[in-house]
């Protein structure tokens, strides 16, 4: 009782959390907002199946992603043409057999070697289907894409699916399922042999496996889930284009997996709900957002390649013994050095973003943190710069309490 | 016909020249670190953009000699700090770093000379014809562009095969252990290598800034195709870096020239199915075609042209 209590209450709280959310988030803005974060999970969680389980590293993950969708789509033009009597729910479904189909194609291609060679296929098979998709018109769209109207397919228990939190619950159950079926695909055999493909290929042989193989699998169920997240894509959005198969889209579901933390299953939805909140939000804040996303990339790689999973987890196991409040000093002196750096880096973009594109066409004023600030005068690039390099001198200094409180804990 | 035939092969040896430029570099730096520079394009157009910035206040001749210098710099500076950090954690990891770099790099890009192409000329010294051949006028800064390529393909060969410092990193290449033994600094040659592959990359960016267009997709759009040479050519190898850059120089500019659809080279037997795909020409097909040949040769000789190792 209690062992199958211990194990199923995580799902009743995602389930609980999914189904809650919109009471809590109602703007229709959150709503998209939300059922965006739902697609990018299935995807996210879909490219880790390769990365994190298998250890290949694909830089053109969007394709499956991208194709899905735009068979969904045509598939949802062709029933509203033929006047079939499906529902807008099994939609989905067609994007991730259109994945499927695509994955075992160029996984036959491209799983026959691991490592760099595996990368570099799939990166050329990214620019392939992404550079052709301006040849095939008919099937891409062009430059306007293609577009659909999901309330003339036919409705599922008298749900049309006009409204966004429609949409929403549509997409919460998909990724609520695709979530779980994920999950226990690690939980198997097979998931296993993954992770020992991802650790040593060679040795795999050795036990009688085929590494090959067992990489073809993963490629196709991971094409498949991701096809199902394009699927999605297109019913939320009701158009797609040819940039959601592109390099950028392959870059942001790496971005998503790794700043959330591909050594944890948990960690690519944490990934991909905070980029995608990111996205949302900084893009209206800022102009420079993508450069932050790129450093915010480059801090993680080279401070902590765990991701945000696993620095979770390392707390996490600090709580358990209870020896967390050993970190609190060393915390407490780090994080107002760190605030400090983060303060002036945010402050030297900004100004430099304003002096740099904007102050020929908007003018030098601008607000930032809440003062009026000129980007032309000299005062808040010092203080930025004064912030940023304080900031970071103090880290470095600190950071050996950091180590040394950590140190303490595990000899503990 | 002959003309066409006459100037796509110029204009493909000097694409292939320029793609080798770039290629040597990267390679170069694969074979010693085992890293996959994602951001080797972006020295290219950082030299694009420094030599575009330099020649507005010095002229184009002192950007053509500081530009590539500062880009080398960055490079160093790039793998001494970034790279080097990233050693223990393993070659995913230092992929990963290049790659977020070249995403910060662009949009750094963006930031100071803006979205849009900035307006970088040929100098008016070198804004002349160079020879006229059946009504058709090749301008002198194409076979300038061609001298610096020819010259520092010249000057690689000989710094590799010759010099005592090319003779160590040859060495370095392979047995990095031993020649750390022998007493040579081999992190320090690591930077060196890396910094004169960047500052090759940023050379190749001032010369071909003028020429093809200096914008901040320039990194992205050359990327791809620098990653299909060193791989179809065989990873490690700079022989088949170069035999691959002059294969696709050579192929894409043909194949730009060639304004012919499939249904016309096909007549008759075209299929019905697939309307769009047969009314495709092969100009159009272009950027395509480098895609499909590093998917083909990785498919039946997964080491490449001439390479002998596979990661």
């Amino acid at each position: 009782m209690t062992s199958s209590l211990r194990f199923l209450w995580p799902w009743l709280a995602l389930a609980m959390l999914f189904a809650g959310a919109p009471q809590i988030y109602s703007s229709g803005s959150a709503l998209t907002m939300m059922s965006v974060m739902g697609e990018m999970i299935i995807f996210a969680l879909s490219f880790n199946m390769l990365l994190g389980q298998t250890g290949l590293l694909s830089f053109g993950h969007a394709v499956y992603f991208g194709l899905g969708g735009f068979v969904a789509i045509h598939a949802m033009n062709a029933l509203i043409r033929a006047k079939v009597g499906v529902p807008v729910v099994v939609i989905p479904l067609v994007g991730g057999a259109a994945g499927l189909a695509f994955g075992v194609l160029f996984g036959l291609i491209s799983t026959r070697r691991a490592g760099l060679v595996f990368s570099m296929i799939s990166l050329g098979l990214g620019e392939l289907v992404s550079s052709s998709s301006f040849i095939l018109r008919s099937f891409f769209g062009g430059e306007e894409g293609i577009t659909t109207n999901r309330t003339k397919l036919a409705p599922f228990f008298g749900h049309k699916f006009g409204s966004q939190i429609e949409v929403y619950y549509l997409v919460a159950v998909w990724c609520f399922f695709c979530i779980a079926a994920m999950y226990a695909l690690t939980r198997t055999p097979f998931g296993r042999m993954c992770n020992a493909v991802r650790e040593n290929g060679e040795r795999v042989e050795y036990v009688g496996y085929s590494a090959q193989t067992i990489r073809f699998i993963a490629f196709s169920f991971s094409a498949f889930f991701a096809g199902i997240a394009g699927g999605l894509t297109a019913v939320n959005f009701e158009i797609m284009n040819a940039q959601q198969l592109g390099a950028q889209q392959s870059g942001l579901v790496l971005l998503m997996s790794y700043i959330g933390g591909i050594g944890h299953f948990a960690g690519p939805i944490l990934g991909a709900i905070l980029i995608t909140f990111l996205q949302i939000t900084l893009s209206d804040v800022t102009n420079a957002w993508q450069l932050y996303f790129g450093l915010l990339f480059i801090g993680f790689v080279l401070f902590a390649p765990g991701g945000l999973a696993g620095w979770l987890m390392l707390h996490r196991d600090a709580a358990l013994k209870r020896e967390l409040w050993r970190l609190a000093p060393a915390y407490g002196m780090v994080a107002p050095a760190l605030a400090a750096s983060f303060a002036g880096a945010v402050m030297l973009i900004e100004l430099a973003e304003r002096q740099l594109a904007l102050a020929r066409s908007e003018g030098s004023a601008m607000r930032l943190f809440g003062f009026e600030v000129d980007a032309a005068s000299m005062g808040p690039w010092l203080m930025g710069l004064v912030l940023f390099c304080g900031g970071v001198g103090l880290t470095w200094l600190v950071w050996p309490k950091v180590t040394g409180a950590w140190g303490s804990l595990t000899s503990a | 016909m002959l003309q066409i035939v006459v100037f796509s092969t110029l204009n493909g040896i000097l694409y292939g020249m320029l793609l080798f430029m770039l290629a040597s570099g990267l390679t170069l730096v694969f074979s010693m670190m085992g890293v996959l520079n994602f951001a080797h394009a972006s020295f290219y157009m950082l030299g694009a953009y420094l030599g575009f910035e330099i020649s507005r206040h010095l002229g184009f001749w002192s950007g053509l000699i500081i530009a590539p210098l500062c880009v080398g710099g960055i490079g160093a500076l790039v793998e001494r700090f970034g790279l080097r950090q990233l050693h223990r954690l393993g070659h995913v990891s230092e992929l990963l770093f290049t790659f977020g770099l070249a995403f910060v790099i662009e949009e750094l890009v963006q930031m100071i000379w803006g979205k849009l192409p900035v307006n970088y000329n040929v100098p008016p010294s070198l804004d002349f014809v160079a020879f006229r051949l059946f009504d058709t006028t090749y301008p002198a800064y194409r076979m300038f562009m061609l001298l610096t390529a020819v010259a520092m393909f010249a000057a690689l060969l000989i710094v590799l095969t010759k010099t005592r410092i090319g003779l160590i990193i040859q060495a370095a290449l392979t047995h990095p252990d031993m020649v750390a033994m022998l007493g040579h600094n081999v992190p320090r040659l690591f930077m060196v290598v890396f910094g004169a592959g960047s500052a090759l990359a940023g050379l190749a960016g001032v010369i071909a800034g003028p020429a093809l267009v200096t914008q901040p997709s320039m990194a992205t759009l050359l990327g791809p195709i620098l990653f299909v040479v060193i791989v179809v050519g065989g990873l490690g190898s700079l022989t088949g870096a170069f035999v691959a850059s002059l294969i696709i120089g050579l192929v894409q500019t043909f194949a730009v020239a060639m304004n012919i659809s499939f249904s016309e080279l096909l007549g008759p037997i075209a299929p019905p199915l697939l309307g769009d795909l047969w009314q495709v020409t092969i100009a159009e097909l272009a950027p395509v075609i480098p895609y499909l040949l590093l998917v083909t040769v990785l498919i039946f000789r997964p080491t490449g042209l001439i390479g002998k190792r596979e990661s």
